[in-house]
Formats: structure tokens, C-alpha cells, sequence
């Protein structure tokens, strides 16, 4: 997610082959050394879904078939006008 | 002496000539494609794109559909927000849980009890650009959301560690929010809710 721009694909690739594997990780790593968070939606055997954050690249499961980058939370500025 | 030296100053510029020929004419054809790719650039680069923050925003929704229930989507399509159950009470992530957020775009996350419809807090919390960090651009409508969800789904507690937290009213009016726990209500029982504990009352 990129502010003001919406989705933008980063890289995509299969974590099988090993050159492409490199390729996700590097920009796994330019993402978060960016100050993004990272976070792997899943799907319960049941259906329930669900939203894991990730903090490197071992920790995304196998076979996820995204991983999806946001601006690090921050506390909102005060507002006081409704 | 005249002839002699006119010839010679000939002479010197056509040597001068045949020296500087090369980088000039090289400079002159810089300089025509410079200005021949200024005269066919694109138009889309020229000035401001009205509707590319409506692509955004629709991209952003089909994200957001992609990742939460479907319930959930529904929700956020029919009322404009989504509530999230809350995971760090005695009775965690279910409906009938001791408390639930209700997920706003650009607003804050509104903390409430939904056995009584009680209002807890308001948890004020963004998702800024730190590469661009002045005056930057904010995030899609739907994408705002789907942070704050993704964000309370996997770490409720860090989420609401890292917002600033006020009293309700601060930014969200306490009667619209009543009002939208009772369209969530309404909407609910429309819907045919499986659970009937699953079903907000509103205040």
C-alpha cells in the first residue's frame, strides 16, 4: 500500500526457485529497512480470516500467496475539530 | 601584407572549424532530441490526474474484499465501517466478546462494549509516509481500513501501544457512533445472523 497511490506490486516470484527466491527477499528487505510493516493474510481451515505480521523473510510461510506492505503505525495527530 | 593576412586568419578558421566541428554538431543533435522528447511527452505526466485517486480507492476495496470476512467486507460496503472484535479480554476474538473496536477510515479506532453499547475509548492512530514525511499523500479509504484491520489481527496489543489514546468525543462524535452501532444493529439482523450473540446492542 503506498499513500496516495493505492496496490502497487513490489515483486512476485516462486520461492522454489532460488534466484527468484532472492529477488523476493531482497525486496522483503528494502521494504522493511523502509520502515514498512509487513503483514501475510491467511485463511483458517475454517474459513476465518485472518492477518499475521512478519518481521523477516523466514517468517512468511511457504506457501502465502502474498505478503502485504503499510506505513508502520504511528499515534494520529491530535484533532480537536469534529 | 593584407592578402597575406587575410588568407592566414582564413586558414585559422577553418582549422578551428574542422577541430570544434565534432562537439558542436554532437551538442546540436543533444539538444534537438532534448527538445523533441519535451514536444512528444506524454500528456499523463503534464498535470494533475483527477481520477487517480478513485483508482486507488477501487483497487484499495478489492484488496480490502480480498483479505477480511466476507461479513466484514459487507459490512464496510453497506455501513462505511467494520468492527473487529476485541482479543485481549477474558472472552477473546468471538462474538460476545467483553469488547469490540469499530474501524473508521482516517478516524480513529472507536473502543466500545458491545453487550451495552457503552463507549470506551478512541484509539487515534495513522499510517504516515516515512519516506516522504512532510506533506505527504495518505492512504486509499479502504486501505486505511485494511492496515487498521490487519493491524489489530495480528498484534492488537503493539497497535494499541503505538496510538495515542483519548476519551470518546475526542474526534468522533459519541451520537453518530451510537447511531452506527444501531445501523449495525438493523443490519445484522437483515442479514440473518447465525448467532444471535453476535448481534451489537446499541445504547
Amino acid at each position: 500500500m503506498k499513500p496516495g497511490h493505492g496496490e502497487i506490486l513490489l515483486a512476485e516470484g516462486d520461492v522454489e526457485a532460488p534466484e527468484q527466491e532472492r529477488e523476493l527477499i531482497e525486496a522483503f528487505r528494502r521494504e522493511l529497512d523502509a520502515g514498512m510493516w509487513a503483514a501475510v493474510p491467511t485463511e483458517a481451515h475454517d474459513g476465518r480470516r485472518r492477518a499475521e505480521l512478519v518481521k523477516t523473510f523466514a517468517d512468511v510461510p511457504r506457501d502465502a500467496e502474498r505478503v502485504i506492505f503499510f506505513p508502520r503505525a504511528a499515534g494520529g495527530a491530535p484533532r480537536t475539530a469534529r | 601584407m593584407l592578402l597575406a593576412l587575410g588568407t592566414a586568419a582564413l586558414v585559422l578558421v577553418v582549422l578551428l572549424w574542422e577541430l570544434a566541428r565534432s562537439s558542436v554538431l554532437g551538442a546540436g543533435a543533444r539538444a534537438w532530441s532534448a527538445f523533441d522528447q519535451w514536444r512528444r511527452r506524454e500528456p499523463a505526466t503534464i498535470g494533475f490526474d483527477p481520477g487517480r485517486e478513485r483508482r486507488a480507492e477501487q483497487r484499495a476495496r478489492e484488496l480490502l474484499r480480498s483479505c477480511v470476512e466476507h461479513r466484514e467486507w459487507a459490512m464496510y460496503r453497506d455501513l462505511g465501517f467494520i468492527r473487529v472484535w476485541g482479543g485481549l479480554g477474558e472472552r477473546a476474538h468471538a462474538a460476545g466478546a467483553s469488547y469490540a473496536y469499530l474501524i473508521y477510515p482516517h478516524r480513529p479506532i472507536v473502543a466500545y462494549v458491545p453487550q451495552t453499547g457503552a463507549l470506551l475509548n478512541e484509539y487515534c492512530v495513522a499510517f504516515p509516509d516515512h519516506t516522504r514525511p512532510y506533506g505527504s499523500a495518505r492512504l486509499p479509504d479502504a486501505d486505511d481500513v485494511l492496515a487498521k484491520w490487519m493491524a489489530l489481527n495480528a498484534d492488537e496489543r503493539r497497535l494499541i501501544e503505538v496510538a495515542n489514546m483519548h476519551l470518546p468525543g475526542r474526534q468522533v462524535d459519541p451520537e453518530r457512533v451510537r447511531r452506527d452501532l444501531a445501523r449495525l444493529t438493523r443490519w445484522e439482523r437483515e442479514l440473518g445472523d447465525a448467532s444471535a450473540a453476535d448481534i451489537v446492542r446499541a445504547a
